[in-house]
């Protein structure tokens, strides 16, 4: 089916098997490979992206739902000359090992720190109508859909605080 | 360069760039979605998609395949099975053959690739094979299997027990002595990028891209399979989506984008799905272990002795839990022994720390256990018992061994003196809590490993090697060691990694591949130093490399000077004489951990986690700090969590993807601090550097049920420690 | 994954039209559960209907004081709207106690109340599944069985409905509502939309072919203190062993409903009376009759000490 995606801010024409999924619109047809198949089931966030600004798992999504969405990728977040302060962060503080997980990691860091920023609760809140911070704790439950089988999350929550701190 | 006495100084001891904790050199691709792994090289034109069928029983024969419908499914261009794939040959890594049928050797093995135009086509049309199976009656109890299985040694060759002195008299001696069972279940390596391949063939030629810890093996054992010269194989990894020792042996992706891109035509991706990963590949084998230790009053150890039995299918091998114990506590009596069953189930095989990991999971609650029966602080209990020699062959010294300072430094570090030694004690509001300890050890393996390193007339060094970075941190650590060698920043240092048409490298496996591959990365800018110094008519003894130049005397010449009428080449490789032999190579460390148990559900929280490790040099603090906390990850996920649930009647693993796989996740797991020791080993290799990413892993697991045990007094020995398994022994409820 | 066909539907009569006129349609709308289950084919529809354009998206106050949310509202727009966070605490912590960020902010509303079993055995098309294949017979009987049923199963399934949201919604006495394809509506008490399937495993849910869910609403706040303690062998991303949802009142009366547990979220009015004796009451008369096996009878002592944990934070 014909249909248009605008991926990284650039509109992309396609015609897809009803059955492609988003991630595999991405990967297969846009060789956008940033985005990666771990699962495949929404069970390991490695498809993390961004449609209209909030973080989906794109393996768990039709890519002919998504007809005229807006989708950022990790390629449209920053490129290796031009890092994303997110990107930097995760450098710095080697948050990542394998490099498998770590884009989706990165969209959904991206992404947990605005829904901090709009009030979006978690399971480790103590107080729901209070507004949620960016503590350690708070960050590592609203990661907990990015599986990362290196273990770096000790290092990732380093970046995010970094991130998170600079956003002051 | 041959390796058979002790490292001198040499140029890696300036140590200006080796040591250092330079951010990894391929971060910003990682980062950026830009590193290429295995399913998404495009330099494979117009690639057709693979989808394996997979064998729905675990043991039979198929009694007849219908293919008709798959066949004529839209978009299909070829399907092949055992009938018409050839003659393929089994390489001795692999234990079960990877194309099965008409005998079907476990669940979920390969019985076909169906290859389409679309990922969606093949995919909808490999669902359509129609198979009748007759099944075989199967072994896939472990108990069972274990009743009437014969002890082997490490390879799995018929044996007797290892025995040291008198065992039995000095355990029946003794007056204070522990005799406990363990048991560690199945694991899954659950690395995050699947098996993926693409394969594609130009007349007798293939290409392979693939996901592979070991090229060299994989290309190999490739030809071996597709009974092919190996010399006609290409085999690329630059990039690996982890591995943790499921990615060392060829498996089914790259034997069926092989045979699938013959059958079709044009190149062809093949990539398992994650729920059929688990029960076709590769997983590290449960344990049933036995552990007695007997003590004389005052701690010390005087006989020890650890049997351990597992299964694996007709030909395979056993995990081999009991190698640590040999060596990591002093004793007079020792007895060690694996026993081997034959079982049906899913192929057995290594995962990060195989042996040690499950081994050290028992034998360091063993130790917890040990010490509390002789009221000893269990840090004191295991230095009582340190040992500076190989037990068994007292001639024999550690190259280097602080595990004291690990221990000591550890305790202090964590504030070990504030645990309540009495157990179920400490409490924070809902939370038990409690802290633990283990011991990590884990032996060192050298191996041969060969490099390439060209100097271009900009002054820009290239390594090429077939090592690969599965996380590890090599392509940074190899940098800083040419760049350290050529007396160059690591910017001037370009790394490829991972292709079979550079020297065949160590390889990543057995935390052997950072020490080995960057002795061989060494070794090759040795011989290319050699050559500069010659070509600017340098005295190559005496020259100094340094800041991009190259002095003797009082001459200097800027580096790519010597390569201005072409470029420069040093090739070595790295090999080990009997150092190896007269010294024992093995690292150490101390882990420590707080828990919290909740009263009331009985669910466990990690609070802090600090690991101590001493493993020689550190090439890179910064990544090698990583696979340590990765390593305390996965342990945290072996006590906690991981588990596969063998289906006794049907013989597979139930739990086969990561929903009901359960390995840790963020919130899992808190900060977590590494310390190293400052060491260097002179007789390890020239980087004077040992292997850490698996000793990370080694008494993660004990330590956490150590905590537990403190925090709440239960004492289980079955892993993993869900609260199923105490939480009629909680406080009971007011 | 089999062939379909697709169209993305503009109203919802026509929505409902399109699937009841049409065996093998379905609707989709967040696609989290369904997609999952295409893949494997454990799901094979032959046309799928996209709801995601209709008017559900919103979250609005009731005549009668409560609050009527559209059935495509995502569970992140749920858990983060300020009425549903201050009223209505248990709901927004059940949700956020489930998935992960990334699923909620996909997961619809009506969707998270249509989730199939997490059973290993449903989801393995090898083996026998009376929910899958009815007839074919059950293979989770007799296997691994610890995140299965307790109470409430068969002798032809044993699986659990997995949700968190749906366990919130049966403690406040939620409502669904539905239009079928000749535009007729039609309000489901939440205790009647999951079904006790009994010997017929795949009726799962009170609706008919087409019938399209609009709404959930929600009676009057309850007041008093909300919790929702999930139990579960990692820390975050896994489905519950136990769940407790329970609404506590300053006289110790109270509401509680487990997940977990049974076919459907397990609440029993009568047991939850004897809130004010404590858990073990509870749990003894909600339980009654509990058929465990082997694996799982650690969930009944389980949901005991879940519940009393709650009662120990309400009354401190």
């Amino acid at each position: 089916m014909p249909m248009m995606l605008k991926v990284n801010g650039q509109k992309r024409s396609l015609s897809l098997d009803t059955r492609t999924t988003l991630l595999d619109a991405l990967r297969e047809h846009l060789h956008l490979t940033g985005t990666k198949k771990g699962c495949d089931h929404g069970q390991c966030g490695a498809c993390t992206v961004l449609v209209n600004g909030k973080r989906i798992n794109s393996c768990l999504s039709l890519a002919i739902m998504h007809d005229g969405d807006e989708i950022t990728t990790i390629e449209g977040l920053g490129t290796p000359d031009k890092l994303h302060p997110m990107q930097a962060a995760f450098v710095k503080h080697d948050g990542y090992q394998c490099g498998y997980c770590t884009p989706g990691q990165i969209c959904s860091a991206v992404a947990v720190l605005e829904e901090i920023a709009r009030g979006v609760p978690s399971h480790v809140q103590d107080d729901l109508t209070a507004a949620p911070r960016a503590t350690n704790m708070e960050m590592r439950e609203r990661m907990s859909g990015n599986i990362c089988r290196c273990g770096a999350y000790s290092n990732i929550a380093d970046a995010m605080a970094e991130v998170a701190g600079g956003m002051g | 360069m041959k390796f058979d006495t002790p490292a001198q100084t040499n140029p890696i001891d300036k140590m200006a760039v080796v040591g250092r904790p330079v951010d990894r050199i391929d971060g910003p691709l990682k980062t950026t979605g830009t590193a290429t792994y295995a399913y998404e090289h495009r330099e494979a034109i117009n690639p057709a998609y693979g989808w394996v069928i997979g064998s729905a029983i675990a043991k039979g024969t198929l009694r007849w395949l219908n293919l008709n419908e798959v066949k004529a499914a839209p978009g299909v261009i070829a399907v092949v099975t055992a009938q018409d794939a050839g003659p393929l040959g089994k390489a001795g890594r692999n234990t079960a053959k990877l194309l099965g049928g008409p005998e079907v050797d476990h669940y979920h093995q390969a019985i076909g690739v169906v290859v389409a135009e679309t990922l969606e086509q093949a995919r909808a049309a490999a669902a359509l094979a129609r198979v009748e199976y007759v099944r075989a009656g199967g072994q896939f109890d472990l108990v069972q299997a274990l009743a009437t299985a014969s002890v082997v040694d490490d390879s799995g060759k018929p044996s007797a027990p290892e025995i040291v002195g008198t065992f039995d008299t000095a355990f029946a001696a003794a007056p204070v002595k522990l005799d406990a069972e363990y048991t560690t279940p199945d694991h899954s390596h659950a690395m995050m990028e699947p098996f993926a391949s693409i394969a594609v063939w130009n007349n007798d030629e293939l290409t392979v891209w693939t996901s592979n810890q070991m090229i060299d093996w994989g290309r190999g054992d490739l030809a071996k399979t597709l009974n092919m010269p190996k010399e006609k194989i290409r085999f690329l990894s630059p990039y690996i989506g982890g591995g943790f020792g499921g990615k060392l042996w060829l498996r089914v992706d790259a034997v069926l984008a092989a045979l699938g891109a013959k059958a079709a035509g044009r190149a062809v991706k093949v990539t398992l799905p994650r729920p059929f990963m688990t029960n076709n590949s590769t997983h590290r084998p449960a344990t049933r272990q036995r552990i007695r230790i007997g003590a004389s009053l005052d701690g010390t150890i005087t006989a020890i002795g650890h049997e351990s039995g597992s299964g694996d299918l007709p030909g395979g091998g056993p995990e081999t839990a009991t190698a640590q114990t040999r060596l990591l506590y002093a004793g007079a009596n020792r007895l060690t022994a694996l026993r081997l069953a034959v079982l049906d189930l899913p192929e057995g095989n290594a995962m990060r720390a195989p042996g040690e990991a499950p081994g050290m999971m028992a034998l360091e609650i063993a130790m917890d256990e040990m010490a509390e029966k002789l009221g000893m602080d269990p840090v004191a209990f295991r230095i009582k018992n340190d040992t500076q020699v190989d037990p068994a062959k007292p001639e024999r010294r550690f190259s280097q061994r602080q595990l004291v300072r690990c221990l000591t430094e550890g305790a202090e570090r964590f504030g070990w003196s504030r645990r309540n030694p009495k157990p179920g004690q400490a409490r924070d509001g809902r939370w038990l809590t409690g802290m633990g300890v283990a011991a990590a050890f884990r032996n060192h393996l050298n191996g041969t490993s060969a490099a390439r390193v060209h100097l271009d007339a900009s002054g820009m060094v290239t390594v090429e090697t077939d090592m690969t970075d599965i996380g590890t941190g090599s392509y940074t650590i190899i940098a800083q060691t040419a760049a350290e060698t050529m007396g160059v920043p690591v910017e001037a240092v370009s790394v490829k990694l991972g292709s079979s048409d550079f020297p065949v490298s160590v390889g990543s496996g057995g935390q052997w591949g950072a020490a080995s591959s960057t002795a061989g990365v060494y070794a090759a800018c040795v011989k290319l130093r050699e050559a500069i110094a010659q070509k600017l008519g340098f005295d190559p003894a005496s020259a100094l490399f340094e800041g991009g130049f190259v002095r003797s005397g009082n001459r200097s010449a800027r580096l790519g000077e010597a390569a201005a009428q072409g470029r420069l080449t040093g090739e070595d490789k790295i090999e080990y004489g009997e150092l190896g032999k007269t010294w024992q190579l093995s690292t150490f460390g101390a882990h420590f951990v707080e828990v919290g148990v909740d009263a009331y559900t009985g669910v466990t929280r990690i609070r802090r986690m600090l690991a101590v490790c001493a493993a020689g040099r550190i090439i890179n603090p910064k990544s090698a700090r990583s696979q340590v906390i990765g390593a305390m990850t996965m342990g945290v996920g072996s006590a906690l969590m991981e588990e596969l649930v063998v289906d006794k009647r049907f013989g597979f693993f139930v739990n086969h993807d990561l929903a009901s796989y359960e390995v840790p996740v963020h919130a899992d797991i808190p900060h977590q601090e590494v310390i190293f020791l400052d060491e260097a080993d002179d007789k390890a290799n020239p980087m004077k550097a040992k292997g850490v990413g698996e000793l990370g892993l080694c008494g993660v697991g004990a330590a956490v049920a150590n905590a537990i045990y403190n925090a709440t007094g239960v004492r289980i020995r079955d892993y993993p420690l869900t609260p199923d398994k105490y939480l009629d022994k909680l406080p009971p409820l007011v | 994954m089999k062939a379909f066909t697709y169209e993305r539907a503009k109203d919802p009569v026509a929505a409902a039209r399109a699937v009841a006129g049409r065996p093998g349609a379905k609707f989709i709308a967040g696609g989290t559960n369904l997609l999952d289950l295409m893949k494997i084919e454990v799901e094979v529809p032959t046309h799928l209907v996209d709801v995601q354009d209709l008017p559900f998206d919103k979250i609005e106050q009731t005549p009668e004081g409560g609050l009527r949310i559209g059935a495509l509202v995502t569970n992140t727009d749920l858990a983060t709207d300020e009425r549903v966070r201050r009223d209505y605490a248990v709901l927004s912590r059940s949700i956020v106690a489930g998935a992960s960020g990334q699923l909620r902010n996909k997961a619809s509303t009506a969707g998270n109340l249509l989730q199939r079993t997490r059973c290993p055995y449903f989801y393995d098309t090898n083996m026998a599944c009376n929910k899958r294949k009815p007839g074919s017979g059950c293979a989770a009987i007799g296997g691994f069985s610890r995140q299965l049923g307790v109470i409430g199963v068969s002798k032809s399934c044993i699986a659990t409905f997995p949700g968190d949201m749906a366990v919130a919604l049966r403690l406040l006495d939620a409502v669904v509502e539905t239009i079928d394809a000749k535009g007729k509506t039609r309000a489901i008490p939440i205790a009647e939309f999951h079904m006790l399937w009994g010997d017929h495993p795949e009726r799962e849910f009170a609706l008919a072919p087409g019938e399209l869910i609009t709404a959930v609403t929600l009676p009057q706040p309850l007041g008093g203190k909300h919790y929702y303690e999930k139990v579960r062998d990692r820390a975050s991303y896994a489905f519950a062993l136990v769940s407790v949802a329970a609404v506590i009142q300053p006289d110790r009366t109270g509401r509680v409903a487990f997940g977990g547990v049974a076919p459907k979220p397990w609440r029993v009015e009568a047991a939850e009376a004897l809130l004010p004796q404590g858990a073990v009451a509870v749990t003894a008369k909600a339980f009654a009759g509990a058929t465990p096996t082997k694996d799982n009878a650690f969930k009944l002592p389980l949901a005991t000490r879940a519940l009393a944990s709650v009662i120990a934070q309400a009354k401190a």
